[in-house]
């Protein structure tokens, strides 16, 4: 793959193709989620990102609504070159897992009664929750240097948790009324 | 081109496609943080699909590589085939997209303005709370069945212990998974 370097500049993709290729790598390597990946082979190996600018643009693709690494790779590229940059990167992430995982869901569709298929997959969806639970729970270690303090912060996961899990309410809903709120009262205790 | 045939109507589509959208503009968290809200609309609200067939649908793309919000994928070609597909796939991306690529256009310099922070401080805990919503929406139907519920909840404790405590990767906890369901564990 051809790198567009020359000494003391700093490295980048030579063009949208080199993007999509590259992304299209990354993707192919996140068994589970690309993100982890993501920082080992723009910050490492391939050196087109500092440690800082990526988790600068990891954070603020988190801010954003979206899937991260989608809000990540359009970023990316839009950096790079601007539209054609983000479907580039965008387009690079998705299109072939897009395809593998279709074809994997066919193969669901036609043998989803066999017992060890189904069984199988049973045990992958609680080890997915499981996953989804120790996201939950890394993010727990954030809350202490909250503005809105420990207490009120559980409290508004808790609230969350029953309206959503228990109560099953709409999450326009849910978010719409405890995010006005929580970003409301964040506001006003920043103000101090 | 075929004639327009699937499960679902025109009109089921287009409500799928704009109710996929609204999670679009929800998904503060990431997309999973909004799968117990595709759950009741695609599972309780509409019965287009089973739970199991959502259930598998997000163990299908945790497993396949790739980022994990082509599980939104899968569930539209559970409910209508492709068309299901582009109806979730385009719901679930195309009003994130615009946003983040208006930001990266047009965005704010100021990254430590107050609202910003207020709004990152704000809706941290919510995350937090609807990250936990999702793992016990996608568990509660293991837990809640007598033949499964051991299993399922070995399967969630070693997965929660292995993820906070030890550097091992989730793919090997996937795997696990599966055995486990091979032989007959959950």
């Amino acid at each position: 793959m051809r790198c567009n370097e020359a000494p003391g500049s700093t490295p980048r993709p030579a063009n949208p193709l080199e993007l999509f290729w590259a992304c299209n790598n990354l993707a192919l390597q996140g068994f589970g989620g690309v993100l982890a990946v993501a920082q080992r082979e723009l910050v490492e190996r391939k050196r087109w990102l500092t440690r800082e600018q990526f988790v600068e643009m990891l954070s603020i693709s988190q801010i954003l609504p979206g899937p991260n690494i989608v809000n990540l790779a359009l970023a990316l590229g839009h950096g790079y070159f601007g539209l054609r940059g983000a479907f580039a990167a965008c387009a690079g992430l998705l299109a072939l897992p897009l395809l593998i995982v279709l074809i994997l869901a066919a193969l669901y569709s036609e043998f989803a009664h066999e017992p060890m298929l189904a069984g199988a997959l049973r045990g992958m969806g609680a080890v997915a929750a499981g996953l989804v639970l120790a996201t939950a729970a890394k993010l727990a270690s954030t809350l202490k240097v909250n503005p809105l303090g420990l207490p009120l912060c559980l409290g508004l996961a808790g609230l969350a948790l029953v309206a959503i899990a228990w109560l099953r309410w709409p999450l326009v809903a849910v978010l719409g009324l405890l995010g006005s709120a929580a970003v409301a009262l964040a506001w006003s205790r920043l103000a101090r | 081109m075929a004639a327009f045939t699937s499960a679902l109507s025109l009109p089921e589509l287009l409500a799928l496609t704009l109710h996929f959208m609204l999670l679009s503009l929800l998904a503060v968290g990431g997309a999973i943080t909004t799968a117990p809200d595709m759950q009741r609309y695609v599972v309780l609200d509409n019965g287009w699909i089973t739970q199991s067939q959502f259930s598998a649908s997000i163990a299908i793309a945790q497993a396949a590589p790739g980022p994990n919000v082509l599980f939104v994928a899968v569930i539209g070609w559970n409910i209508a085939g492709l068309w299901g597909v582009a109806a979730t796939m385009l719901g679930c991306l195309l009003p994130s997209t615009v946003l983040t690529l208006y930001f990266a256009r047009w965005g704010a310099r100021r990254r430590d303005s107050r609202l910003l922070r207020a709004f990152t401080s704000g809706m941290t805990p919510l995350t937090l709370g609807l990250l936990a919503a999702t793992g016990w929406v996608l568990a509660e139907p293991f837990v809640r069945e007598p033949t499964q519920r051991s299993g399922a909840v070995a399967l969630v404790s070693i997965t929660l212990w292995s993820m906070l405590r030890s550097k091992l990767s989730p793919m090997w906890l996937v795997a696990l998974g599966a055995a486990v369901g091979v032989f007959g564990g959950i």
